[in-house]
């Protein structure tokens, strides 16, 4: 008795127009989406109007996906990982780089270099005072790892892409999606790991 | 046994005493600094006489305006905010329901509205008229209804867009307003999906915001978000814009609406 109740309740509910299914409403979410932004940056549009696997993969997810598919998206986005020639660059130039939060918003020229904003969510060097705490404090990075090739080289493709080895992380892919180039993003791994770097000082 | 969950219950009832004194202490501290000569009180005033003003092809004020409790009324209005309206057949929020009104009573067409959010001068006379009205509900408990099929709908896009991670940063609304007791540079960051922070957050918007010089509403803070976030500019009164706040004002429903609140 209880049981067919629940039954002929869940069939109400199912079949109530109003209570569209799972794939309609991502489909109405993602019209609702276009719509919002249309007549905005056309630039920008283009950029966020259909994601790619990660990012579906993610929203879908909500951050947390099974181990499958977290397998699944870190092999492939490791394998998408380019290198430059020189896996660590300049501590200084990667210093401004960590500071910079501009970039790649509707107000930036397009096509100037966009900043690494490290400091939204990371402690990194220690005159930095105005840090965020979302990430990991990268204060005395390198004297914790040191900095040979193995090291520059984690220290780069984490930097590159962060899926790699955490599917859905927070952080930003900077080099998979072309925030910072494989050249800033050396840079980056010198004020990590260099051991003049004021991180490591 | 029977007694062990009495037990329980009164330990949960006096943390949520416990958790509403918390919350009534900030709107008094708010209410205190208000006293002080608040700057988004000479928003309040604008809007106030902008509301009665006869303005419009109509030459029509917006007193007769029905934001859910019966033409003319604004007390208490916004604590019921967002929700359905049968005249326009969609969700409105406190702006679109301005909007809606100002097309309806006083004649004005699209170009008597800015686009986007952002950067317009015909915002000041939306954000000052939001924050009259909204100030009418001060005091009161936020109560977003969740029970007609377009809010429920209108909840469920949002929920989805709160999540939807895109663009070169890969940033989605949940990257950082899912975090508990993190920052990003100085600025902390509200949980908006926990109870007590979002009924702390939501209600005291729309907001004096001291780095603009000017009055917010969500929706403008949205588009800011949303901007740094790179994402394009969010369209005024667009479908992403109430859905997300749909989504937003049923976890902090039960909050105290203290608008406009004077933010960093």
């Amino acid at each position: 008795m209880k049981r067919s109740v629940l039954w002929l309740s869940a069939l109400v509910f199912a079949s109530s127009p109003a209570l569209l299914g799972q794939d309609d409403i991502a489909a109405r979410a993602e019209a609702a989406f276009i719509s919002s932004f249309a007549g905005g940056d056309a630039a920008v549009l283009a950029r966020v109007a259909v994601q790619d696997e990660v990012q579906r993969a993610c929203s879908e997810y909500r951050n947390s996906p099974p181990a499958d598919v977290a397998q699944r998206l870190m092999s492939a986005q490791r394998a998408a990982i380019r290198y430059p020639a020189k896996l660590i660059g300049d501590w200084r130039e990667g210093e401004r780089i960590a500071e910079d939060f501009t970039g790649l918003r509707y107000s930036d020229k397009p096509g100037a270099p966009s900043g690494g904003n490290c400091y939204a969510c990371h402690q990194v060097a220690p005159a930095g005072l105005a840090y965020g705490t979302v990430g990991p404090s990268l204060l005395g990075y390198g004297k914790l790892r040191g900095w040979g090739v193995a090291a520059q080289q984690f220290a780069y493709e984490r930097i590159y892409n962060a899926h790699a080895f955490t599917a859905c992380s927070a952080m930003p892919r900077f080099g998979h999606n072309g925030v910072l180039t494989p050249e800033q993003i050396a840079h980056l791994v010198a004020l990590l790991l260099d051991p003049t770097s004021p991180v490591n000082r | 046994m029977t007694r062990a969950l009495w037990l329980l219950l009164l330990v949960l009832l006096c943390v949520a005493a416990q958790a509403d004194e918390r919350l009534d202490q900030t709107v008094k501290q708010y209410r205190q600094a208000l006293q002080d000569a608040s700057p988004a009180e000479l928003f309040v005033l604008n809007g106030e006489e902008l509301f009665s003003a006869k303005r419009g092809p109509k030459n029509a004020s917006l007193e007769a305006c029905d934001f859910g409790r019966g033409p003319g009324v604004v007390k208490g209005v916004h604590a019921q905010l967002p929700r359905y309206f049968a005249d326009s057949n969609r969700v409105e929020d406190l702006e679109s329901r301005l909007m809606t009104c100002m097309r309806q009573l006083q004649g004005f067409g699209d170009d008597a509205f800015p686009q986007h959010a952002r950067g317009d001068a015909r915002m000041v006379e939306l954000e000052s008229l939001a924050a009259y009205v909204a100030s009418q509900s001060n005091g009161m408990h936020l109560a977003a209804p969740l029970a007609h099929p377009k809010e429920i709908e209108a909840y469920r896009i949002g929920e989805r867009l709160f999540h939807r991670r895109a663009g070169t940063h890969d940033f989605s609304c949940a990257t950082c307003h899912t975090l508990q007791d993190k920052r990003v540079r100085l600025q902390r960051l509200a949980n908006l999906t926990d109870a007590w922070e979002a009924r702390v957050v939501f209600p005291t918007w729309p907001a004096y915001r001291v780095a603009a010089g000017e009055v917010h509403t969500m929706q403008d803070w949205l588009a800011i978000c949303y901007w740094a976030a790179r994402h394009p500019q969010l369209r005024y009164g667009s479908e992403a814009a109430i859905a997300l706040q749909v989504f937003m004002a049923q976890h902090a429903n039960g909050g105290v609406i203290a608008a406009p609140s004077v933010k960093r």
